[in-house]
C-alpha cells in the first residue's frame, strides 16, 4: 500500500476525559483506502525532546469528511502538546503504515481492548459492520473516570466492561471479565490491542480456549516505514518488524519476552 | 540553476547528497515518496558474511535532540543481499554503494570479493566503526594498526572504489585517517555514531538492550563538523561527511569543513522527504551566493 507524507489540518480536538483526547485531522487530498489496524506517524514539533515521530494507530476513517481520527493518551511532551493544537493548526503525518487485522471468517468477533489501545477498535467496528458483521467488545480501562466512547461502541456491536478498580462494569483486568470465563468461548477469532501485559494475557487465555487471537503491538520505533530495524519483534521466522509486517500479529506467532 | 555535480576518486554525482547506511534500507522502501534517481547516491543497509538477527528489543532510544540505537547490523546475508536484494536495487539511477561489515578480516574480505562481482555496484563502504556489535565492527576502527590492515586486507581483493567509514570514539579521528589511507582507502566517512547511553530513572534501567548504544542526530553535529575539518586538513582523499544533517544549512556546513558529498542519516526517519529537499536546498543556496558549482564550497572554510 502506498505511503504518503502530508500535512493534515486540525478539525477537531475533543477531550474525553484528563488523561484521553480524540484529534480529528482533515487530509489535503483524498484520502486513500486505510484499513483497520494501519497506523500514523505523527511530527510533533522540532523540540529537542520530541525529536522522533510518534506512532498512533488510527481511531476512525470518515471519508465523508476525509478525515482521521486519534485516540492519544497524554503521556509526555509530544501528547501534552497534541492536546493544546488547536482547530485550523496543521501536523504532519506519515500514512498509512503497516498491515491490518484480518478479514473474520465468521461473524462470531470478538474485540479486546484496554485503555488507549482500544483505539484501532472502534475503526475495526465500523469495517466490520459494512461486511454485515456486529463484534462484541470487550473494552477495560484503570477506573470509570476513563471509562469514555461506550455510547460510541455500542452502535456498532455488543460492549463489555471491565475496570481495574471495579467504579464501573465488572471488577478487574478484561482477561478476568465473566465473557471470557467460559472453557468453550462463542468466538471465532479474537482481536486484541493494548499494553503489553494484557495482550500478553489475552493471547494466552486465547490459546487456552482455542480461539485464534490476533494482537496489535505497539514497540518503540524511529521510522515507521521499515529502514530503521527498531522495532522488531521476535515471531517464528525471527525479527520481524512491527511496522512493516506488523503491527497485526498472529499471537501463536509471536515469542512474548518477559518484559513485554 | 547552479551545478551540482561533484566528481570523487574518479565518480560523477549528480549531486552531493546521498543517503547513510542503515538509514535508508535498499532504497526501494523509499519510492513511495520520491524517485532514488534524484540522489547523488544511495549507501545501502550494513551486509556481512552470513544472516545476522541483530540485538535484542529495545534497540531505540530518543535523547535531547537525537537517539540511541543499537541495532546490531541485523540483515540476511551477502548471499542474500547478491540474489535476492541486488537484482532489485541495481537500475536504480544512482550510484548504489554497500555497507560492508563483519566480525573478522576473513568476513570483511569474503563480502567485499562477492560485492567485487556486482557490476553496477561501484564503491564498497567499509564499515569498521559500528559501535553495537560485540565482535569486529568498531574494534577495527579505534586501533590504527589494526584499520590499517583490515583495509589493506580488503583493498587487495576489492577493485572498485574503497571507502572506509571511521568512527568518531577514538582519541584523534586525524590518526585513524592516516591509518586507513596507509591501507588503501579512496575515500573517508564519516562520522559514525558515537557510543552512549540512555537510563529511565524511575525503572533504574537502561533504555535499550544492550546498555550502551550508537547516538545519531543533531545532538552529534558538531562533533561531526570538527572531525571532518580535521581529516579534511590530515590527509588528501575526499570526505563523506555525516552527522546530524537535517537540512541544506547543515549539508552546506559539512561541504565548507571538508566534505564533498554528504551522508543524510537519522533525518530520513522523520521526513522521509528531506533527502529531495536538501538538494533543493544547495541549489538556492549557491544560487543565492553567486557560487557556480557545489564544488567550489567544499573545504570552503574562512578559517579565521
Amino acid at each position: 500500500m502506498k505511503k504518503f507524507a502530508h500535512d493534515f489540518k486540525v478539525v477537531g480536538n475533543n477531550r474525553l476525559n484528563p488523561r484521553h483526547f480524540v484529534l480529528e485531522l482533515q487530509a489535503p487530498v483524498t484520502l486513500p483506502g486505510i484499513l483497520p489496524g494501519q497506523f500514523v506517524q505523527v511530527l510533533i514539533h522540532n523540540s529537542p525532546s520530541t525529536f522522533l515521530r510518534r506512532p498512533f494507530s488510527i481511531h476512525f476513517v470518515d471519508y465523508t469528511k476525509n478525515t482521521l481520527r486519534l485516540l492519544v493518551q497524554v503521556k509526555g511532551e509530544g501528547s501534552r502538546h497534541m492536546g493544546m493544537l488547536n482547530i485550523g493548526d496543521t501536523m504532519n503525518l506519515v500514512y498509512p503504515l503497516g498491515n491490518s487485522f484480518s478479514v473474520p471468517s465468521s461473524d462470531k468477533v470478538l474485540l479486546v481492548g484496554g485503555g488507549a489501545g482500544v483505539a484501532p477498535l472502534m475503526f475495526m467496528g465500523d469495517y466490520l459492520n459494512r461486511k454485515k458483521i456486529r463484534p462484541d467488545f470487550l473494552v477495560g480501562f484503570r477506573s470509570a473516570d476513563e471509562v469514555s466512547q461506550i455510547k460510541e461502541y455500542s452502535e456498532y456491536g455488543k460492549v463489555y466492561l471491565s475496570t481495574d478498580d471495579g467504579s464501573m462494569g465488572e471488577k478487574g483486568f478484561v482477561t478476568q471479565h465473566s465473557v471470557l470465563a467460559h472453557s468453550t468461548l462463542p468466538y471465532d477469532r479474537i482481536y486484541c490491542c493494548g499494553p503489553d501485559a494484557m495482550m500478553h494475557a489475552v493471547a494466552k487465555l486465547a490459546a487456552v480456549r482455542g480461539v485464534p487471537c490476533e494482537v496489535s503491538l505497539e514497540n518503540f520505533m524511529a521510522c515507521g516505514y521499515g529502514v530503521c530495524l527498531c522495532c522488531i519483534t521476535q515471531t517464528d521466522k525471527g525479527n520481524e518488524r512491527v511496522c512493516m509486517e506488523g503491527p497485526v500479529f498472529e499471537a501463536s506467532r509471536l515469542k512474548w519476552q518477559e518484559s513485554e | 540553476m547552479a551545478d551540482l555535480t561533484v566528481d570523487i576518486a574518479g565518480m560523477d554525482f549528480r549531486n552531493p547528497v546521498t543517503t547513510a547506511s542503515g538509514c535508508f534500507g535498499y532504497g526501494e522502501e523509499f519510492r513511495d515518496f520520491y524517485d532514488p534517481g534524484l540522489l547523488g547516491g544511495i549507501f545501502v543497509k550494513a551486509v556481512t558474511g552470513s544472516n545476522r538477527e541483530g540485538n535484542k528489543y529495545p534497540r531505540m532510544a530518543e535523547t535531547a535532540s537525537g537517539m540511541l540505537n543499537s541495532v546490531g547490523l541485523q540483515n540476511k546475508g551477502v548471499d542474500n543481499f547478491c540474489k535476492v536484494i541486488y537484482p532489485v536495487i541495481k537500475d536504480f539511477n544512482t550510484h548504489i554503494i554497500v555497507n560492508v561489515s563483519g566480525s573478522t578480516i576473513d568476513e570483511y574480505v569474503m563480502v567485499a570479493e562477492r560485492i567485487n562481482e556486482l557490476e553496477r555496484i561501484p564503491a564498497i563502504e567499509l564499515n569498521i566503526s559500528c559501535p553495537n556489535v560485540k565482535q569486529g565492527g568498531m574494534a577495527f576502527g579505534t586501533v590504527p594498526s589494526t584499520a590499517t590492515e583490515v583495509t589493506r586486507a580488503v583493498r587487495e581483493v576489492y577493485k572498485k572504489v574503497l571507502m572506509v567509514k571511521l568512527s568518531p570514539n577514538v582519541t584523534s579521528i586525524s590518526e585513524m585517517a592516516k591509518a586507513v589511507v596507509d591501507g588503501g582507502a579512496d575515500v573517508l566517512t564519516l562520522i559514525n555514531t558515537l557510543l552512549g547511553m540512555a537510563i529511565n530513572a524511575e525503572t533504574q534501567r537502561p533504555l535499550i538492550s544492550t546498555v550502551t548504544g550508537g547516538l545519531s542526530g543533531p545532538a552529534i553535529k558538531p562533533i561531526a563538523l570538527r572531525m571532518v575539518w580535521q581529516v579534511y586538513r590530515a590527509v588528501k582523499v575526499p570526505i563523506a561527511g555525516l552527522g546530524g544533517i537535517m537540512n541544506a544549512t547543515d549539508a552546506i556546513e559539512f561541504m565548507l569543513a571538508g566534505s564533498s558529498i554528504i551522508q543524510v542519516g537519522t533525518a530520513n526517519f522523520i521526513d522521509p522527504m528531506v533527502a529531495p529537499k536538501i538538494i533543493g536546498g544547495i541549489n538556492e543556496y549557491l544560487d543565492r551566493h553567486n557560487i557556480a558549482s557545489a564544488r567550489d564550497i567544499i573545504g570552503a572554510l574562512k578559517a579565521c
